[in-house]
């Protein structure tokens, strides 16, 4: 394999209902860098049906080149299609990394992707760098549940890649106007021939959580004992205008759904403000808060875990002190107003 | 007739895994060896299926010779057979490995008995890359089907299978034909308790064990470490942050420092003004 043949960073560019998916933007940003260091092009790669006007987005988050295929045949993501442009296109243009988000299409499509190649493909990527010299890639994962934190690298094969989870990287700010180069692609590819068919889509009606876009997050876990004391963490947020996150056992208990969980096998989030109140700080919840701006912890247990992943911590009993900072948090406004 | 294979994985319990703090590594002595949990809801899905259409359920596992004691497991839930691969040359294997070895040894399933659908879980929780079940799909070159939440309809006759697939805001009902893989979600079904003449069949049940030897067609350089194109070059633990200060008093001094804390990110409250 002639590594000198494979040039240029790549970033999978997921979109639904028109639109582009908020980890490919960030991904656009966390592959400019990689592709500046080595001082190559960053290119999307966009599938679909009537996506080619998400190209202008593409660009302006940082891609140089978008390599577009737009037809009928990718109206829904399925495997096998998909694929197929993605392998045609790397076979033909030989990108040197490609990244994708580790999103559940996106993690079905690199897998296949990867075996067919085949290359190496690390999973659920949180921290990315490259080695400016040779270009290998340094992606670095958790694993075993979090416990620990491993750098994977693919040093004997080409292209190399990665599924990157959402949240971990920051968009870089758009440049309104800025444009580059659309590559128009088709895959010779007869409905007939594929094998799986979407036959419905059905959104879910019930409201969207969306604590990975939330200001101030308050948590709450099992040591608000029951369903009725976790209101508390409900009460709290209202008051605050926060959503409301919850740990793993919390979920399990039937407290709150699972769009709410926080952590490793939920959302990881990254709030201004995170509360963690009367949970323990395992180190599967930690990974998914540990970027938030500013950590308070309300825990009855001194030496609980989450002292040490907060920069606030209060020790007590979380149904003394909650309900008496939700009163004075609202007197504090509320007198704060009268002033103005 | 109906044949599934539900491929397993032996992993370390991480709930109660504690680490090395000086090597960083993992104290195995200390993490009880167990069926990795989103395999048991793939093992339990393909024993409903059977129980819905007839047919046999075997389940697979490449690992280290302990590992029978998952196939056991798996017995239990109400699989009829169990195959280990195991084998020194299989070790250090990526998941592009791993697929290669277990896809060699369904080959190898099948010979004797057709397969119409293979099931994995999501993902291990060790690696838990959820990479194992697509590859396998690949490498067969049948459908992968992941996140699959609910089976519809399996039509043996018709050669085809409708399944929810979840999707961030919803689902989506795909249709494949057979045979195909999924990968499941735990929310596809609940794991109850074994009735006990399974356990006893359980308790007696020797699996096939094959090693690298037993498969046919196997390129050896595609095996284990050798095979891996992915390297752990470096392992650490996950970075702390500083520690937090504790806020000092009775209660009500406790929430009036906190408030001060607060009120200095006061913009982010600025919505709430108008309450
Ligand atoms: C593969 C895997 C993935 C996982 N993924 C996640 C994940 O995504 N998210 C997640 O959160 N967990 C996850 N977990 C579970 C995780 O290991 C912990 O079990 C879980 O986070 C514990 O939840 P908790 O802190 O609410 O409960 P506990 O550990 O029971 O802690 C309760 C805490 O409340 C305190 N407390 C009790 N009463 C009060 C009171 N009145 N006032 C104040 N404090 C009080 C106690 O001191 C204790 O610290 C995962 C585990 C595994 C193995
Ligand atoms: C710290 C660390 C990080 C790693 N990171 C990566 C990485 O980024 N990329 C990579 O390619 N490899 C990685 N590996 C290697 C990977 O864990 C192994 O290849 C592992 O054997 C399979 O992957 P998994 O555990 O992630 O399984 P998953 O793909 O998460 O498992 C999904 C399903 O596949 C089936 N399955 C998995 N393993 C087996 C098996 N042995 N036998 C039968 N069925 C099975 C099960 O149904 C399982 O539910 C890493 C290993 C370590 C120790």
């Amino acid at each position: 394999m002639d590594f000198n043949e494979y040039k240029g960073v790549w970033v999978f560019i997921e979109q639904k209902d028109g639109e582009v998916a908020p980890v490919s933007l960030e991904l656009l940003g966390a592959g400019r860098k990689l592709a500046d260091k080595r001082g190559v092009e960053l290119a999307g790669i966009l599938i679909g049906e009537h996506v080619k006007s998400l190209t202008k987005t593409v660009f302006e988050y940082g891609a140089d080149t978008v390599y577009v295929y737009d037809q009928p045949l990718f109206k829904h993501y399925r495997t096998e299609t998909y694929m197929k442009a993605l392998l045609e296109c790397s076979d033909k243009y030989k990108p040197e990394i490609i990244l994708y988000g580790a999103t559940s299409t996106g993690k079905d499509l690199a897998s296949a992707v990867a075996t067919d190649l085949p290359t190496g493909l690390t999973a659920d990527t949180t921290e990315l760098d490259v080695e400016e010299e040779t270009g290998l890639l340094l992606a670095s994962r958790p694993a075993f549940g979090g416990n620990i934190m491993a750098t994977i690298l693919c040093k004997k094969y080409r292209p190399q890649m990665a599924t990157v989870r959402a949240k971990v990287i920051k968009a870089l700010p758009p440049e309104v106007g800025r444009i580059g180069k659309v590559v128009e692609e088709t895959v010779s590819l007869k409905e007939e021939d594929i094998r799986t068919k979407v036959l419905e889509i059905v959104k879910e009606t019930v409201k969207k959580v969306r604590i990975d876009e939330a200001d101030i997050v308050v948590a709450g876990g099992k040591g608000l004992g029951s369903y009725e004391g976790f209101q508390l963490i409900h009460h709290l947020a209202e008051t605050l205008g926060g959503a409301v996150g919850a740990s793993r056992d919390v979920v399990e208990a039937g407290w709150i759904d699972h769009p709410h969980q926080v952590g490793q096998t939920g959302v990881t989030v990254t709030p201004k403000i995170y509360f963690a109140i009367g949970i323990s700080g395992a180190i599967q919840h930690i990974v998914g808060m540990k970027n938030a701006g500013l950590i308070i912890a309300i825990n009855k247990d001194k030496e609980a875990p989450i002292f040490q992943n907060c920069h606030y911590g209060i020790v007590g009993d979380a149904f003394e002190i909650v309900p008496v900072l939700i009163e004075q948090f609202k007197q504090a406004l509320s007198s704060d107003k009268v002033m103005k | 007739m109906f044949h599934i294979v539900a491929c397993i994985k032996q992993v370390p319990d991480t709930k109660i895994i504690k680490m090395n703090p000086k090597t960083n590594t993992m104290d195995r002595r200390t993490a009880p060896a167990i069926l990795n949990p989103y395999d048991a809801h793939a093992v339990e899905e393909a024993v409903r299926l059977k129980q819905r259409y007839g047919g046999t359920v075997s389940v697979v596992t490449m690992g280290p010779p302990p590992a029978v004691s998952a196939i056991k497991k798996c017995i239990e839930i109400g699989a009829d057979e169990g195959y280990l691969i195991t084998d020194r040359r299989f070790a250090g294997a990526d998941t592009l490995a791993t697929s290669y070895a277990v896809t060699k040894a369904i080959e190898k399933i099948a010979k004797t008995r057709p397969v119409d659908l293979i099931i994995c879980g999501k993902m291990s929780i060790d690696g838990d890359t959820g990479q194992v079940g697509p590859g396998i799909a690949r490498r067969l070159d049948i459908p992968p089907l992941t996140s699959v939440n609910k089976v519809v309809e399996i039509n043996l006759e018709e050669r085809y299978a409708v399944v929810h697939r979840k999707l961030e805001d919803g689902y989506e009902v795909v249709q494949s034909t057979l045979p195909c893989l999924f990968s499941v979600e735990k929310t596809i079904n609940d794991v109850p308790y074994s009735p006990m003449p399974n356990m006893l069949k359980a308790a007696r049940y020797k699996p096939h064990i094959w090693s690298v030897d037993d498969l046919e067609d196997v390129d050896i350089k595609q095996l284990g470490l050798k095979g891996s194109p992915t390297i752990v070059s470096k392992v650490w633990a996950p970075q702390k942050l500083a520690g937090g200060t504790f806020l000092e008093g009775n209660p009500a001094a406790q929430v009036e420092q906190l408030l001060q804390i607060l009120l200095e990110k006061k913009e982010l409250f600025e919505s709430k003004e108008g309450m």
